[in-house]
C-alpha cells in the first residue's frame, strides 16, 4: 500500500499496483479499505473516492490544522492513521467476504438505439444478434462511478468484443446508451459527448438528483444485462 | 425578495461552495471556481459566506432589484456600475428598489462573483444550490442563466455590515477581491504521478511558460507550450483528480482542472495547483501566459492556514465596523 498526495486536500492510497490481473480481487480489498475507512471517521475527513485499485481521502486542511496539527505534520498525521486502519483490517478481515449487490439492468438493442452495434460487429467479426447474446449474458462488475454523475465503469465485456473508441467523439449520446470502450462497457446515465460505441438503450434512469442515493449502480454491484423488446423498453419508460 | 435578470450576458450562472460528499458517484465538486472571492463577497453583505451568489463570466450581465439590497462582489478586472456610479471589487454597496446593476467586460481575469445579501434562493440538489452545467442540475433549472429570468432572494441579514446608503469604505486585501494577474506564476505540490515523468520533462514543466487555450471552461484550463512528453505513453488506471490537479493526455499539452472537472481521470498528474492559487487559475482566459513554481505539501497548508487566520481578522474587521 503507497499513499500519495493528490494536492493539498486530498490523497490517494494506492492499495493494489494492479488491475487486470485479478480484477475481483484487487475491487474487494479497495472496496474494504473503503468501508473501513468511512467506519473510521477520521476528523477532517470529507469523503472518499473507490475507483479500481486505489480509494481517495478528500479532506479539510483547516479542520486538521484546527484540531492543533501543524502544516508540517499533516500528511504525516493523516499517513497514520490511514495506516492503522488498514492494518486493523488483519487477516480475519480480508477473509471477510462481502456480499455484492446484483442489478439486472434490462436493455434494448434495438437499431435505432444500437448505433453502432454494425461497428462492433464487423469488429469483432460476428452477427450482430451473436454480438447482443454475448453482451447480455456476460456477468459483469463496477470498477467505478465517474465521468459523469452514475456513469458505471463495468469489466466482465467478453474480450471478443472490446472494440475501440471512436477517434472523433459523439457530440451527444443519449441518457441510458449502453456502450462499449476498448475492454469496458458501460450506461451513460444522461445525454453527453462521448466516444464509446452505443450499442443499445436501458429505460432506467442511473441518475436521479432527487433520489437516496442519486445512483443506481455502486462500485462493487455486480450487474447483468436482461435483452427486452421495443415494446418493453416504451413500457418500463413510463 | 427578487431580482430581474434583464440581460444574462455571456455565461452567467447560480453557485456557492460546491457540491461536497457526492465524488463517490461521480458529482463534480463544482461550486464558484473562486470558493474564496465568493465567501469575501458574502461576508461584505452581512451573508453567511456559504449562500449562493452568482458567478460571471466575461461580463454582460445587468440585474434589477426590486428591493433593497446590499451587494458586493470579487473577481477579476471588470467595469460594474450601478446607474453611472461604478462599483469597486470588495466594496459593500446598498442598491434601492428599482437599481440596476451591470457587469462590463473584463479588462483581466475572465470571472467574478457577486453576493446579495439573503443569497439566491434556489433550490438544494445534493446539499448545494451551485448549478452543474454539464449534468444540468443545480441553480436556476441546471442552466446558465438568460434574459428575463427572475430570481428569487432569501431574507435579508439581520446584520449588515452597512448602515447607509451608498458604498462602504471597508474592504478586503487587493489579493482577495482582485485576484486576476497579468502571466501569473501558480504555486504547486508535485502530482500524484510526478515520478512517471522524465527529467527533461520536469525541468520544461517548472522553467517553461504555458499560453491558456480557448478550449477552456469551468471544467478545465487547456495550456499550450513544450510538450511534456511522458515516460511511457500509456494512460493509467483511473483514479480520483480533484480541482487543482494538472493532468498530461497524450498529446503532451497539459490541463488544469478546475472546480467541474470530473471525479476521476487516467491521465499521469503532473502537479496540483495549491488551494490558494485556485482563485489566479480562476481568471485564465485565451492568450494568457502562466508559469509553475514548485512549493512543498507544508508550505501549501501554512499558506492556507494564513489566509484562514487573515480571513477571521478579516470578519471581526466587519463586524467592528458594522455601525
Amino acid at each position: 500500500m503507497e499513499i500519495v498526495p493528490l494536492g493539498d486536500s486530498a490523497l490517494i492510497v494506492r492499495v493494489r499496483d494492479r488491475f487486470e490481473d485479478a480484477p475481483d480481487e484487487a475491487l474487494n480489498e479497495v472496496l474494504r479499505t473503503f468501508r473501513r475507512l468511512q467506519d473510521a471517521a477520521i476528523p477532517g475527513v470529507i469523503e472518499l473516492v473507490p475507483a479500481y485499485t486505489t480509494v481517495a481521502v478528500f479532506f479539510d486542511p483547516l479542520q486538521i490544522m484546527a484540531a492543533g496539527t501543524e502544516p508540517n505534520e499533516l500528511l504525516d498525521w493523516l499517513s497514520e492513521r490511514i495506516d492503522a486502519v488498514v492494518a486493523a483490517i488483519g487477516d480475519r478481515g480480508r477473509a471477510e467476504v462481502f456480499p455484492a449487490r446484483v442489478v439486472e439492468i434490462p436493455v434494448c438493442y434495438d437499431p435505432e438505439f444500437a448505433l453502432d452495434l454494425e461497428r462492433v460487429a464487423q469488429h469483432a467479426q460476428m452477427s450482430p444478434n451473436e454480438i447482443i447474446d454475448l453482451h447480455s449474458t456476460a456477468k459483469y462488475r463496477v470498477n467505478c462511478i465517474g465521468f459523469t454523475p452514475g456513469f458505471p465503469y463495468l469489466s466482465g465485456l467478453p474480450k471478443k468484443l472490446a472494440t475501440p473508441r471512436h477517434a472523433e467523439p459523439r457530440k451527444k449520446i443519449p441518457a441510458g446508451s449502453v456502450a462499449i470502450g476498448g475492454a469496458q462497457t458501460g450506461i451513460y446515465p444522461q445525454q453527453s459527448p462521448g466516444g464509446w460505441n452505443v450499442i443499445g438503450r436501458t429505460p432506467l434512469r442511473l441518475f436521479d438528483a432527487a433520489r437516496k442515493p442519486p445512483v443506481l449502480l455502486r462500485a462493487g454491484d455486480r450487474v447483468r444485462f436482461r435483452v427486452i423488446t421495443r415494446a418493453e423498453f416504451e413500457s418500463l419508460k413510463r | 425578495m427578487k431580482i430581474i435578470v434583464t440581460r444574462a450576458g455571456f455565461l452567467t450562472s447560480v453557485q456557492d461552495l460546491g457540491r461536497a460528499g457526492y465524488r463517490q458517484f461521480g458529482v463534480s465538486l463544482g461550486g464558484a471556481l473562486d470558493a474564496f472571492a465568493l465567501r469575501v463577497a458574502n461576508l461584505l453583505v452581512g451573508n453567511n459566506e456559504s449562500a449562493a451568489g452568482l458567478e460571471i463570466t466575461f461580463g454582460g450581465l445587468q440585474l434589477r432589484f426590486a428591493d433593497e439590497r446590499v451587494v458586493a462582489w470579487c473577481g477579476g478586472e471588470f467595469d460594474v456600475r450601478s446607474g453611472s456610479a461604478p462599483l469597486p471589487a470588495g466594496h459593500a454597496a446598498r442598491l434601492q428598489a428599482g437599481k440596476e446593476l451591470r457587469f462590463g467586460r473584463p479588462q483581466s481575469g475572465c470571472r467574478s462573483w457577486l453576493a446579495i445579501s439573503g443569497g439566491i434562493d434556489v433550490p438544494i440538489v445534493l446539499g448545494s444550490r451551485s448549478t452543474d452545467l454539464r449534468a444540468s442540475y443545480g441553480g436556476v433549472e441546471g442552466r446558465v442563466l438568460r434574459d428575463g429570468d427572475i430570481l428569487l432572494l432569501g431574507a435579508r441579514p439581520g446584520s449588515s455590515t452597512l448602515a447607509t446608503t451608498g458604498i462602504g469604505l471597508w474592504t478586503g486585501p487587493h489579493d482577495w477581491v482582485s485576484p486576476a494577474k497579468r502571466d501569473p506564476m501558480l504555486r504547486f505540490v508535485r502530482g500524484a504521478d510526478w515520478a512517471r515523468f522524465n527529467a527533461s520533462t520536469l525541468q520544461r514543466f517548472t522553467s517553461e511558460s504555458f499560453a491558456v487555450s480557448p478550449d477552456s471552461d469551468r471544467m478545465g484550463v487547456r495550456l499550450d507550450g513544450p510538450e511534456l512528453q511522458r515516460e511511457n505513453n500509456v494512460d493509467l488506471i483511473s483514479e480520483a483528480v480533484a480541482p487543482g490537479t494538472i493532468q498530461v493526455p497524450p498529446s503532451g499539452q497539459p490541463i488544469l482542472l478546475l472546480g467541474d472537472c470530473q471525479t476521476i481521470g487516467g491521465y499521469p498528474k503532473i502537479a496540483h495547483v495549491i488551494t490558494v492559487d485556485l482563485g489566479i487559475a480562476a481568471q485564465l482566459r485565451a492568450g494568457d501566459v502562466v508559469r509553475f513554481s514548485e512549493i512543498s505539501l507544508a508550505e501549501a497548508h501554512r499558506l492556507l492556514l494564513q489566509r484562514e487566520r487573515e480571513l477571521e481578522r478579516f470578519r471581526i474587521g466587519l463586524s467592528l465596523h458594522d455601525s
